[in-house]
């Protein structure tokens, strides 16, 4: 769930619909799912790639606050444990470049919009992580809460991404595992190590709430990503659930959700809590969050300082080809 | 005021020794002594140079790139545990491999002055790893074949892996070398640095002789002539020039890593990588 504020256009109703858009509509409507050369409309297109090229940016911007641990992990096992789960994510960013390539965009121009600051990604990357039970709130609270939205998307309408999804799924349900069980270590550890955990979780806790995007009266976006299956439930069914579902884990390691107002609402079957400051989403949103110019920059000095040895391949390649016409 | 030590004694080579938990021993002892020592230098190794690797992460130049060092950063330490595990079990004094990775002081470690080496551009970072995988192919292929059951079984399933970083680094560098212009000069000014740091991986010392004539481990001058044939043939295909007969640090005096004289990079590695078992002794994580 690392796409947030997806622009996407007005909801069409069936009297606006062309012929084509109709059928297109029906098939989605049947549970169909829709194939990279078919027709699809220039919205439907377009809007795929800006969710998808957001969840890869996500993916691999990602890597950066979790890589920040792997040199201090506290022990071989846990930096192991680290290093697969980071390269995982850089495993995700790339098959959802290949989902968003069979939509006609490359994955180049993707990046280079993501470096320009055109293309976002997801708020959550933009906050530091101070310490080793940041590492466990990552993986409990923030791929958490990326399952919950990451599930309902396995039964997206567009093939790739439904597919690209479903392996990720696998994936990230390992990784949430990973960041509990760090918490649980911490937790039964030292006071300092469960003070640690708690502030850890003080400081997460808003901004993991903040990733399911703005509330569902604020979240002008979503009726036609709905109707065409690209988005599956609002931002606030999300949340709530995410909710109902951290919290007895929270009770579970003796921890206390940094949130007064969290009560048990037994009508709704759910809990009360209270919403984020989404002043400071919007803030983050805006390049202002506590890491925007470390990660971002990170990124673009990565790609630049890389140049010369992606043209070098590239030349390389070149070369090879050049021999072997001649050889022929 | 008490005197001070003669300056021309090699006090380090005793210093280290001792930081590494090792007295004069018993000449039966002699064969455990080097086999500890042995396996301090491989594990540390796979240590310090997956360590390194792994500090790309999210950096490379291309997301293929951060997939594959993730990977072989992986493939290091899941080695390093096995090689500390079983030095810890040889040493026989309740030591664990993260006993030994994170409570030894920079003397201790034995690792090899090359896979300290700072990352620098990637071409650095790709040849010191070729340098390496090429050496390691060889350590382990020779270590596969040890009659003690231990060090072959780590041995063999380090090799499956380490066959294939250095398939991966020797195409890189071919790819690399051959070229554009500015790639051919960045991976030749690497080779250049690095070229002084791979003597010291050839280096027999006492405890490396001591192995070998227990049977138990080939020399180190004796895996030079394969890594001489591999090395001369991807430098050929990449159109780099070997650097010849060079200085070759670690080698003279009383200097090494192999013997716990590291350059002032360990420090640095082991205050990072330490930081919480020392901020924190004791704790569980």
């Amino acid at each position: 769930m690392y796409a947030q504020l997806v622009k996407s256009e007005g909801v069409k109703s069936r009297d606006e619909m062309s012929p084509e858009e109709i059928a297109f509509q029906e098939r989605i409507d049947r549970g169909e799912k829709i194939e990279p050369k078919e027709w699809m409309p220039e919205g439907y297109r377009k809007t795929l790639i800006r969710q998808i090229g957001q969840h890869a940016h996500s993916e691999i911007v990602g890597q950066l606050p979790e890589g920040n641990w792997i040199t201090r992990a506290p022990t071989l096992e846990r930096k192991a444990i680290l290093l697969a789960k980071v390269q995982d994510e850089a495993g995700h960013g790339l098959y959802l470049y290949s989902a968003a390539e069979t939509l006609g965009v490359s994955r180049d121009e993707l990046l280079e919009r993501l470096h320009s600051g055109k293309m976002k990604y997801s708020s959550i990357f933009n906050y530091p992580t101070l310490t080793w039970a940041d590492i466990g709130a990552v993986g409990w609270l923030v791929d958490g809460a990326a399952i919950m939205n990451q599930v309902p998307l396995q039964r997206t309408s567009y093939g790739p991404y439904s597919r690209a999804m479903i392996r990720i799924c696998k994936e990230e349900s390992f990784h949430q595992r990973q960041g509990y069980d760090i918490m649980m270590k911490m937790c039964a550890g030292t006071p300092e190590q469960k003070a640690m955990a708690q502030d850890a979780l003080n400081r997460f806790w808003y901004p993991a709430l903040m990733m399911f995007g703005p509330s569902d009266k604020d979240s002008v976006h979503s009726a036609q990503s709905m109707a065409w299956k690209i988005k599956m439930n609002t931002n606030d069914e999300l949340r709530q659930k995410f909710v109902d579902q951290t919290v007895p884990q929270a009770e579970y390691l003796g921890l206390t959700i940094p949130d007064e107002n969290l009560k048990w609402n037994e009508e709704k079957g759910g809990y009360d809590f209270s919403e984020p400051d989404w002043s400071e989403f919007f803030a983050v949103i805006a390049g202002n969050g506590p890491c925007n110019a470390e990660r971002l920059g990170a990124r673009v000095k990565a790609w630049e300082d890389g140049a010369w040895f992606r043209e070098g391949l590239m030349a390389h390649a070149e070369k090879a080809r050049s021999r072997r016409i001649a050889a022929e | 005021m008490p005197s001070l030590p003669d300056v021309m004694t090699p006090e380090i080579e005793k210093l280290a020794a001792a930081q590494a938990g090792q007295g004069a021993s018993a000449p039966q002892d002699q064969t455990r002594d080097a086999l500890f020592e042995w396996l301090l230098r491989t594990g540390d190794n796979a240590l310090i140079l997956g360590h390194r690797v792994s500090e790309w992460c999210g950096h490379a130049p291309a997301l293929e790139e951060d997939i594959a060092l993730a990977n072989q950063a992986l493939d290091l330490i899941g080695q390093c545990q096995l090689w500390l595990g079983l030095a810890g079990e040889v040493e026989g004094r309740g030591r664990s491999a993260d006993n030994l990775a994170y409570l030894r002081d920079a003397g201790a470690f034995r690792n090899l002055l090359l896979v300290e080496r700072p990352n620098g551009d990637f071409g650095h970072t790709l040849m010191r790893q070729f340098l390496f995988d090429a050496f390691h192919i060889e350590l382990l292929d020779a270590a596969a074949a040890s009659p003690d059951a231990r060090i072959a079984e780590i041995a063999a399933k380090a090799k499956k892996e380490v066959a294939y970083h250095l398939e991966r680094s020797a195409d890189l560098v071919i790819r690399l070398g051959d070229g554009t212009a500015e790639s051919h000069d960045r991976m030749q000014k690497a080779l250049d640095a690095l070229w002084s740091y791979t003597g010291e991986m050839f280096h027999d010392d006492a405890h490396d002789r001591a192995l070998a004539e227990a049977g138990v481990i080939a020399l180190p001058s004796s895996l030079r002539a394969a890594w001489d044939r591999t090395v001369g043939q991807v430098m050929a295909e990449a159109t780099l020039r070997l650097p010849g007969d060079v200085w070759q640090h670690g080698l003279t005096g009383a200097g090494g890593g192999k013997r716990g004289v590291h350059s002032e990079h360990l420090g640095y590695i082991l205050a990072e990588m330490q930081f919480l078992q020392r901020a924190y002794p004791g704790a569980t994580w």
